[in-house]
Order: structure tokens, then sequence, then C-alpha cells
């Protein structure tokens, strides 16, 4: 007979914290929601590069905002991973230590300003397609987070696209600007989605329980197909040869990332992996005397 | 018991649960948990976290451990008294269609 779990997942309900689930469901939750908070928070990082160097007072107050939702973002996703057991300190200490990932978009420097849009553009528009679907995410908690962050990642996209477009109506050397830093982001972008289906042994498991609706290659199809008509009305080329209309699949034809590129940024071998890691672990410890002072005042203040 | 399993590790800040009202007359719901070193710090940062665009007009914070939950294990005997009583609803009362306002 089914499991109240298995029958749960065949009737499309939501699991919730309290519920049974298999080891191997609470495992994978856990490893997925804590890589996906983990990204968030190191995702700061790319752009608040560019914060104290913005060109203009507003365009400052967007990216520290655009800043400020992602760290929203990944407090939603830790509160969301607590709710399968783990502790809040345990998921920051794996993300310090590298016992756990956060996506590998994040281990790409950024070169120019027109990065932060490209970002905008690019990054956050390859995550808004990975976390749609995510909404309907078997685990309750996950797809509430989910939700909340789908909300305020259109924002993000907007702004990027928006500094894009008005780099392309200045000079020439805003417009190179522009395509050498689209140049460098998409194919980045695309191994956002992960590894092509083959190669993604979890998938199939996953999908099973209702964590991921979609696969990666199929998220990977419409990010492109998504994104062609914005490159065209943005005015940039794609950096893709073989990119083009297949009017019989009603899609585009892609060339594929360098997955060998993929797996050595994953090892940890990209160009900024270490850099992101060594700041998270200063902040972490520059901020220990602020934490100290607060439960300090806070035992004091239960005192009096 | 709450959403947050008290048995799990809880080293540093106590959890706390957070509940907005989205505007007068709507009840306060629950939109997740953060840490805090003490219940302003919680009400502070619930701001911060939950109402960054105006989506709360009231923000409840109460610590996760002081909430008390009916177990899901319970499920069936729990809510079991309210299971049979089909006459609590309105549509067990048969009334002619042509009977106005009803
Ligand atoms: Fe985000
Ligand atoms: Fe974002």
């Amino acid at each position: 007979m089914a499991s109240v779990f298995e029958q749960t997942i065949a009737r499309n309900e939501r699991i919730e914290p309290r519920d049974e689930m298999p080891d191997a469901y609470r495992a994978t939750l856990v490893r997925q929601i804590a890589q996906h908070a983990h990204s968030e928070i190191i995702g700061m990082q790319p752009e608040g590069n560019w914060i104290s160097r913005a060109p203009s007072l507003r365009r400052k107050l967007v990216l520290l905002a655009k800043v400020q939702d992602e760290a929203g973002h990944g407090l939603y996703l830790y509160s969301a991973a607590e709710t399968l057991g783990v502790s809040r300190d345990e998921l920051d200490e794996m993300l310090r230590t590298g016992r756990q990932k956060y996506s590998s978009i994040f281990n790409y420097p950024t070169l120019t300003y027109a990065d932060v849009g490209t970002i905008g553009w690019l990054v956050d528009g390859a995550a808004i397609c990975n976390q749609v679907p995510l909404c309907r995410t078997s685990y309750g908690p996950y797809g509430r987070a989910m939700i909340r962050i789908c909300k305020e990642e259109s924002f993000h996209q907007r702004q990027g696209y928006e500094l894009l477009m008005t780099m392309m109506g200045g000079t020439d050397a805003q417009r190179a600007m522009v395509q050498e830093s689209v140049d460098r982001f998409w194919w980045p972008a695309l191994m956002m989605f992960g590894p092509p289906d083959d190669d993604s042994p979890n998938t199939a498991q996953s999908m099973a329980w209702g964590i991921k609706r979609n696969t990666n290659d199929e998220l990977r199809q419409k990010f492109v197909d998504m994104t062609v008509p914005q490159a065209k009305a943005l005015g940039v080329t794609l950096p893709d040869p073989d990119l083009v209309w297949n009017e019989e699949r009603g899609a585009h034809d892609f060339g594929q990332p360098d997955w060998e590129e993929f797996w050595q940024v994953v090892k940890g071998n990209g160009p900024c992996n270490a850099q992101r890691l060594a700041h998270r672990r200063r902040a972490h410890d520059e901020g220990a005397w602020v934490r100290e002072a607060a439960s300090a005042y806070a035992a004091r203040s239960q005192h009096d | 018991m709450t959403e947050h399993d008290e048995a799990r590790p809880r080293a540093g800040w106590p959890l706390y649960e957070v509940f907005v009202r989205g505007k007068r007359g709507l009840n306060h719901v629950h939109v997740g948990s953060l840490h805090a070193a003490d219940d302003q710090m919680a009400l502070r940062h619930a701001r911060d976290v939950y109402t960054r665009r105006n989506e709360g007009v009231s923000i409840w914070v109460v610590r996760s451990a002081a909430i008390v939950a009916s177990s899901p294990d319970e499920k069936d005997s729990f809510f079991e008294p309210s299971g049979d009583k089909v006459y609590r609803h309105p549509t067990f009362y048969d009334i002619p269609d042509d009977v106005p306002h009803m």
C-alpha cells in the first residue's frame, strides 16, 4: 500500500514540515534549498562590487535595493530549509567551509558596469525561468518562499534590461561595453540550468517527488526562446553561431556551453570561487562583535 | 511545536515566527521566520525582511518555541468530531429553488 507521503504526492498536494517523509526526500530538499539560499547570499557580491561606483544616485539606489532583495531571498530560503530540521548556523557554516555549493554563475567576475545590467537581464532572467515552476514544488515552505521571491525578481530583470537599453542609446564605447558583457555572460547563464538531462542522474527522482517540475534542458530551451527577441530589441547579438530558429520544432536550436568549464567551476576552479568564499568568511568574522554585542544587550535587558 | 521542530539543534539566537497584516481589515498571516537576539530586533528584522514593499501595516513576532500546535499524527482523531456533522453546512437543507433570498 502507498504511504501517506506517496498518496499526498500523487494527489499533487503539498508536504508540510511535520509530515512523515522519506529521508532521501528530506536530504534532497535540504541540499537544494540550502544551495539556493547560499546562491542568493553569495550572489550579492558580484553586483555589490559596483554599488560604490554606480554612475548616478538613481542607479545606486536601484542597485542597493536589488542587492538587499537578494539578501532577503537568502533569508526566506534559510527559513524554509530550517523547517526540515537543519539549523541556520549549520547551513551558514556549510557555506563558509565549502561543504555546500552555490550557483556557479557567481564565480564569474563583474569587470564592467554593463555587467550589472547583464546580470539583471540574463542571470535574474534565467533564475526566473528556474524559479517560476518551483512555486509549485511539493514541499510547502519551499514553494511559499519561491512565490515571494518570484514577485520580486521581475524588478531585478527589468532594471537590468533598462540599464542596458540606456547604455545602448549612448556612445559607441558604451554599446561595445554592453556587447562585450553579453558575450561573457551568455554561456555561464545557460549553464545555470545545470548539466544536460543525460548527465543529470537525480532529475528523475526529483521530478517523481514533485520537487522539480521541469528538466534542465526544458528550462534552458525556454530561456533561450524568451531571450532571443529581447536581445534583438536591445540590439545585441548572442555569441552562438548555432543559434537559429527551427520552424519544425517551433523553438530555437542552439549550441552547448562548455561543460568541461562548468564542472571545473563547480569543483572550485572558477575565476572567483576563492574570492567569493574568502569574502563571505571575512564578513562573518568581522560581524562577530556585532552578534556578541546584540546577544549581551538582549541578555541584559531580559534581567532588567 | 511549530513548523520548526523543537528537537532540532538550536545554537545561536532564538527563532521567531513572523505574521503580517497586509492591510486594515485582514488577519495577520504567517509569512516565515527569522532569528533575532530579542523581541525588538525580531520586529525590526521582520520589517526589513518581509515588508520591503509595503506588504504590511502590522507585524507580530512570536518565539517559535511558544507556539502550541496540533500534531499531524493526530490528524484523523483530532479533527474527526467535525467530520460527520454535515448538518452544520447550509447545503444539508433542501429548500425549493423558488424560495427567494435563501
Ligand atoms: Fe534572488
Ligand atoms: Fe534577483
